[in-house]
């Protein structure tokens, strides 16, 4: 690991929040809350300049709004990056209107219900090959997090675009980097860079393509053309990091609270068919993606003046616990019925693997729930939740109870 | 009852469809394709209204 920046703690949330502490992991619905109370649009020094909306309201204008803000960037750090948009460094994430829809029309019948069905059957399997190993572990304490969870995406993205599943580490290396300290790492040797990684990953499906997503966008046909190899890099890029931190985060949280509520894991092994509704209010509770833009002209955040250049962290996990916006926001309800929940993002980004995420969800919840009878915390001190703007376990230690295989 | 469903505002969330299938498709991009024209028949009433009220974008509404 390169050395990171040392952590400079936060005297006040509404003026100097910093997200990638971990002040602010251990307790960042607790930080929400108070802000949305006192202070619904933070804002803090920090990465030259940054605002958090709290408030439903506010994050969902935002979303909407491609005139006033620019996705040139999605993640805030101390640089702001010059990729001339719209296009950026990771398309469609990046791009602007009109050329976004133009890399997203490319990415979404991949991604659409159709497409994702043929691979719950696999995910499953996978799953139940997980959840023989872990139980089969003596001690009976497993870490849900890193012994199951985190291994669901990296087996799912790894076969939707071609690359070995036995990379998964490596995976983990670069997100890791780009996600939990954006622009920290330091200097980075060029054999280990993700961009390295994926122009090899390239040549090699030019030189044997095969049926997968990187071969695909490889051999697209635009009007005579191939995409750019920079277009081709920064889409699988994004496929490859927004895949993976993100649904495992979605499994671990989900696992963190039936951990401590048993009533809800009882019920979903009683009526399995509440499974819909409980998987979009784990999705609503502990949305796990909060997204960035950048002011591109001036304007307003719920009356508050935001200039250009200014980053704007787009909390839809905050969002998602506003009590204008949700009954009894902060309780999880499994069956709860009226749920706009706002985990896949608003508007024309609305997360393209939505439903590939989902389907992740739902099949790994239903397999624990299945599998394992009951479990609890193994040591609720060790649970540790990453930093960032993906929140999820990324410890979660659990004791296994009774045997039901 | 009827619905009315908006096009420009569906960004593909897909949540109409795993709620009430009969009352709503997916096209191959993923956006949402309203199956019932005119009145929405009674035993279908709940999940229109499942459907309207999960709708994130609000592309869905319910008249009388």
């Amino acid at each position: 690991m390169s050395p990171a920046t040392p952590e400079r703690p936060v005297q006040d949330w509404a003026t100097d929040f910093d997200h990638t502490t971990q002040a602010w992991a251990d307790r960042a619905p607790e930080i929400w809350r108070d802000l949305r109370g006192r202070c619904p649009v933070a804002h803090s020094d920090r990465f030259g300049g940054t605002w958090l909306p709290t408030r439903h309201e506010d994050v969902a204008a935002i979303a909407h709004d491609t005139e006033h803000y620019t996705s040139r960037s999605v993640i805030v750090s101390d640089l702001r990056p010059d990729v001339p948009a719209p296009v950026g460094f990771a398309p469609p994430i990046t791009s602007d209107p009109p050329f976004h829809e133009f890399a997203r029309r490319l990415l979404l019948p991949a991604f659409a219900p159709r497409a994702i069905a043929p691979l719950e059957e696999p995910t499953r399997q996978f799953c139940a090959t997980l959840i023989d190993d872990l139980l089969a572990e003596r001690s009976g304490v497993v870490d849900a997090a890193t012994g199951y969870a985190q291994h669901i995406p990296v087996r799912v993205i790894a076969h939707l675009l071609g690359v070995p599943e036995a990379d998964g580490d490596r995976f983990r290396t670069f997100i890791h980097r780009i996600l939990e300290r954006p622009g920290q790492a330091g200097e980075v040797d060029p054999e280990d860079l993700l961009t390295t990684y994926l122009f090899r990953a390239i040549e090699d499906h030019r030189a044997h393509p095969r049926e997968d997503l990187i071969s695909y966008l490889v051999e697209l046909d635009v009007d005579g053309s191939p995409l750019s190899d920079e277009h081709v890099v920064g889409t699988i890029a994004l496929l490859l990091i927004a895949g993976i931190d993100t649904t495992w985060s979605a499994i671990g949280a989900s696992i963190w609270h039936l951990a401590q509520h048993p009533e809800d894991h009882r019920r979903l092994r009683e009526e399995p068919e509440l499974i819909t509704f409980a998987v979009e209010e784990f999705l609503r509770l502990y949305a796990p993606v909060t997204m960035a833009r950048i002011v591109s002209s001036d304007t307003e955040i719920g009356g508050c003046p935001v200039h250009e250049g200014d980053w704007v962290l787009l909390s839809f996990p905050a969002a998602n616990r506003d009590p204008e916006a949700f009954e009894d926001p902060e309780r999880f309800v499994i069956d709860r019925q009226r749920n706009r929940h706002a985990a896949f993002g608003l508007g024309i980004h609305r997360c393209l693997g939505s439903n590939l995420a989902r389907m992740e969800l739902r099949v790994a919840i239903e397999e624990w729930v299945r599998r394992v009878p009951a479990f609890e915390l193994a040591d609720p001190a060790a649970v540790r939740w990453s930093t960032g703007q993906v929140r999820g376990p990324r410890t979660l230690p659990v004791r296994l109870l009774g045997d039901d295989s | 009852m009827r619905i009315r469903f908006d096009r420009d505002a569906c960004v593909g969330h897909n949540r109409c469809h795993l709620l009430a299938p009969t009352l709503f498709d997916v096209d191959d991009e993923g956006y949402a394709v309203p199956l019932v024209e005119g009145d929405v028949p009674a035993d279908l009433e709940a999940a229109a209204r499942l459907a309207a009220d999960n709708c994130p974008e609000f592309a869905i509404t319910l008249e009388d």
